[in-house]
């Protein structure tokens, strides 16, 4: 699949797009298809997002509570958030999550 | 050609179009050229008594050889008008104006009221440039 | 240490005001991020993997506590309660948000501080030696220099826009503990044979893909020359230094593609301009500067004795303290590298207890290290045990520095958008293996570098042993160099050979070890076994 990813203009924060809108899950991400350039173009133009970039990523079975995997691993760091501060990532309460990014 | 949006002097507007520095050097009657960045300012200095304007282009305005373009010519004596022309925003226009420039004529109009804040954005300045402005450790030694 | 007049304030607080007007034409859409993103960097603020990132400036490394504490008082109130000290000496937040960014901003000037210039195509902010003005080697203080180069560089019109960053270090012992030689200008003040002071210039050193040790270009500037030559240099660099090619524009490049020679010519030529210009600050600018800088109250005939009974203690008064050049005080460094921890972190707590303890027993000053430690600059010894019980009930009393425990390394893929491999979990593997007193007494100095990308923030090159971490097809892989060194006797390291993963470069490191420890001879550090016996028994414990 292919997921679009990018910041939120005033906190920075990674979000992903849903199809309707953008989540902080990446699990929450659409398959965005051939549209990716047509959604990046008119949300940083709505001032929503900024440095959006399209991805390839792929749908997974539901195992601890993944179901959206991006392929390169920066993405998927960016997605949990910093693999030496849990406390901090998306998933504070699962030791485990860091697996996932590896 | 773009018109000149904002002008700090006094004399007459200067509309003479400016040629290349290549072709300038080899055209005794121009009156105005323009420096690109990669151009060497000092080619022009034993010519400056018969130029009225130089303009300095900012292809992109993050290139910053142009402030060391209009420093060089201010410091040689220049006082016909310097134009910077090009990508000129906004964030740039106190630091050009520091550098020398006098005249500046920007691809795409400034909004004026932001222009003018940034003109008049630094009341004091840590260093002596082009611009004749007593730097801060003037200004603190002054007796 | 230097404090604001009127003017200097003034400036922070124009800046605070034009930045909060930048933001507010970026968020009312009249900026694109292409237009903002240069004046954002200029404001020392990137957008990092997982948000912006702000970095803040530590001019020449030093901080009173009052500083200090609103460094702390940041980290609480916009970001998640800590912050990370830098290799360039500065202090960084993880969490920051656009929409803030202002009143942080704000928040720094009110103690005389900001993000001016901490990145971006500009000079950035200038580095020193963190034993400036206590230690008993150095020929002055290099901090007034420092000071006087960091308002002449702040907002220079000319070099707002160079061809890329430009960083500067300033030193003024033989010893060199700034890496003076890996900066686009390092310099040494120096006396010449007259006994006058001068600046010694250095121009082309760096790190990064193409790492170079900068030659020195002049030996003498006199001090009423020095913003001239330094505008010299860097009026060469603007006007020619390569701007096809962003891999190439460092000023190192320059003055290798032109040579030495034809570059010290140009700047020659320039400053002999120049200095008909007028644009050199008068000395009394130099001697106003200086009075900021003298020693603080010493007491006289205080006591040079220590009670070492406490074994903890002595270990870390041995390894953590440098000798001060004044009888009866010390330089205490506060490694923040505890055993498995990560470097360069400070919670928002401990960054306030280190600013009271400065207080309360370093006569109210601190400095930040390029190897990302704190230092306590002017400790009595008679307050030296107390002060390090407080430093150890918080977590900052470990005893580790310059030893394999005290890794250097840069955020890497944990955080950073350049990185290509994390850093953080290598550095905190090493340190959990290598953390031990007894390791670390076997072992002994020993620096080692880790940096997450070629960029080389984590000062790879430069370590005795340095690790790279590169992508190899989405993988995470470990390049392993040997040899290099940041100090006077400045060297690069070379690759091994083949990287690793994750576990096999500890691994490398421990066999890296083992050779030098069963070939060294008396007194050697592992650097100096390694410049005796070469490369290849290393390769051949690695990979044989």
């Amino acid at each position: 699949m292919k997921i679009l990813t990018g910041n939120d203009l005033k906190t920075g924060a990674v979000t992903w797009w849903t199809g309707v809108g953008w989540s902080l899950d990446v699990n929450d991400a659409a398959d965005v298809g051939e549209d990716g350039a047509k959604i990046i173009a008119r949300e940083e133009g709505v001032q929503n997002v900024f440095a959006a970039y399209v991805i390839d990523g792929e749908k997974t079975a539901a195992k601890d509570g993944w179901t959206v995997r991006p392929a390169h691993i920066k993405d998927r760091i960016r997605a949990l958030g910093p693999t030496v501060r849990p406390d901090l990532t998306l998933k504070p309460s699962d030791p485990e999550a860091v697996n996932w990014v590896i | 050609m773009v018109d000149v949006q904002f002008r700090f002097r006094d004399d007459e507007a200067v509309n003479d179009s400016a040629v290349t520095v290549d072709a300038f050097t080899e055209q005794t009657n121009a009156t105005a050229v323009r420096i690109e960045p990669g151009d060497d300012a000092r080619a022009l200095l034993p010519f400056l008594d018969r130029l009225r304007l130089i303009e300095v282009n900012f292809p992109a305005w993050t290139d910053g050889r142009g402030y060391s373009s209009a420093r060089v010519l201010r410091e040689a004596g220049f006082t016909g008008e310097i134009r910077a022309v090009g990508d000129v925003v906004i964030d740039m226009l106190s630091h050009l104006k520091r550098c020398g420039f006098d005249a500046f004529a920007p691809d795409k109009p400034l909004n004026p009221a932001d222009a003018q804040a940034a003109f008049e954005r630094w009341d004091n300045v840590y260093q002596a440039t082009a611009d004749g402005r007593q730097p801060i450790w003037a200004l603190r030694h002054q007796s | 240490m230097y404090k604001y007049d009127s003017y200097d304030q003034q400036m922070v607080d124009t800046r605070v005001a034009e930045f909060r007007d930048q933001v507010r034409r970026r968020l009312s859409g009249e900026l694109t991020e292409e237009q903002f993103r240069p004046l954002r960097l200029q404001n020392g603020l990137y957008l990092q993997l997982h948000a912006y990132m702000l970095r803040v400036a530590v001019p020449y490394g030093t901080l009173n506590s009052a500083q200090m504490t609103v460094l702390g008082d940041i980290a609480d109130k916009y970001d998640r309660g800590y912050g990370h000290f830098t290799t360039r000496q500065n202090i960084q937040y993880n969490w920051i948000k656009l929409e803030d960014t202002p009143d942080i901003l704000a928040d720094l000037a009110k103690v005389e501080m900001h993000a001016i210039q901490t990145s971006g195509n500009c000079i950035r902010n200038i580095s020193s030696d963190q034993y400036a003005g206590a230690a008993a080697d150095e020929v002055v203080d290099p901090r007034p220099y420092a000071e006087l180069l960091r308002q002449w560089s702040s907002f220079h019109p000319e070099f707002l826009t160079l061809p890329r960053k430009f960083k500067i270090a300033v030193i003024a012992s033989e010893t060199d503990r700034a890496a003076m030689r890996l900066h686009d200008i390092g310099i040494k003040m120096v006396r010449n044979p007259a006994g006058e002071i001068g600046a010694q210039f250095y121009a082309g050193g760096g790190m990064g893909r193409t790492p170079m040790i900068g030659p020195m270009i002049r030996e003498f500037v006199p001090l009423d020359q020095l913003i001239t030559y330094s505008e010299a240099c860097l009026r060469v660099y603007n006007r020619y230094g390569r701007r096809d090619n962003k891999y190439k524009a460092r000023i190192k490049i320059l003055v290798h593609e032109l040579g030495k020679d034809e570059y010290t010519r140009q700047v020659e030529e320039e400053f002999a301009h120049l200095l008909g210009q007028g644009i050199e600050p008068p000395l009394a600018e130099l001697e106003r500067i200086k009075q900021y800088f003298v020693d603080p109250a010493f007491e006289a005939g205080a006591s040079d004795e220590l009670d070492l009974s406490d074994p903890d203690f002595r270990l870390w008064v041995e390894r953590n303290t440098h000798a001060h050049k004044q009888a009866g005080y010390v330089i205490a460094n506060v490694s923040l590298k505890p055993v498995g921890g990560i470097p360069g972190d400070a919670s928002a707590d401990q960054i306030r207890l280190m600013a009271q303890l400065a207080k309360d027993y370093s006569f109210d000053e601190l400095r930040v290290t390029h190897a990302q430690n704190i230092v306590f600059p002017h400790v009595k010894k008679a307050d030296l045990y107390t002060l390090w019980k407080a430093l150890d009930e918080a977590g900052l009393g470990i005893a580790n520095l310059d030893t394999l425990g005290d890794i250097i390394a840069c955020p890497g893929l944990d955080y950073c958008s350049l990185a290509n491999a994390r850093s953080i979990p290598v550095a905190q593997k090493i340190s959990e293996r290598f953390g031990s007193a007894e390791k670390q007494a076997e072992i002994g100095e020993l620096k080692l570098k880790i940096s997450g990308c070629i960029n080389a923030c984590g000062h790879h090159h430069a370590g005795h042993i340095g690790i790279l971490g590169v992508d190899k097809k989405g993988v995470e892989n470990y390049q392993l160099l040997l040899g290099g060194c940041e100090g006077a006797d400045t060297s690069l390291g070379k690759i091994t050979g083949p990287g690793f993963d994750e576990n096999g470069i500890v691994d490398a490191v421990e066999k890296a070890t083992e050779v030098y420890l069963s070939n060294k001879q008396d007194g050697e550090r592992f650097l100096d076994t390694y410049r005796r016996i070469g490369m290849d028994p290393f390769k051949e414990a690695i990979y044989g």
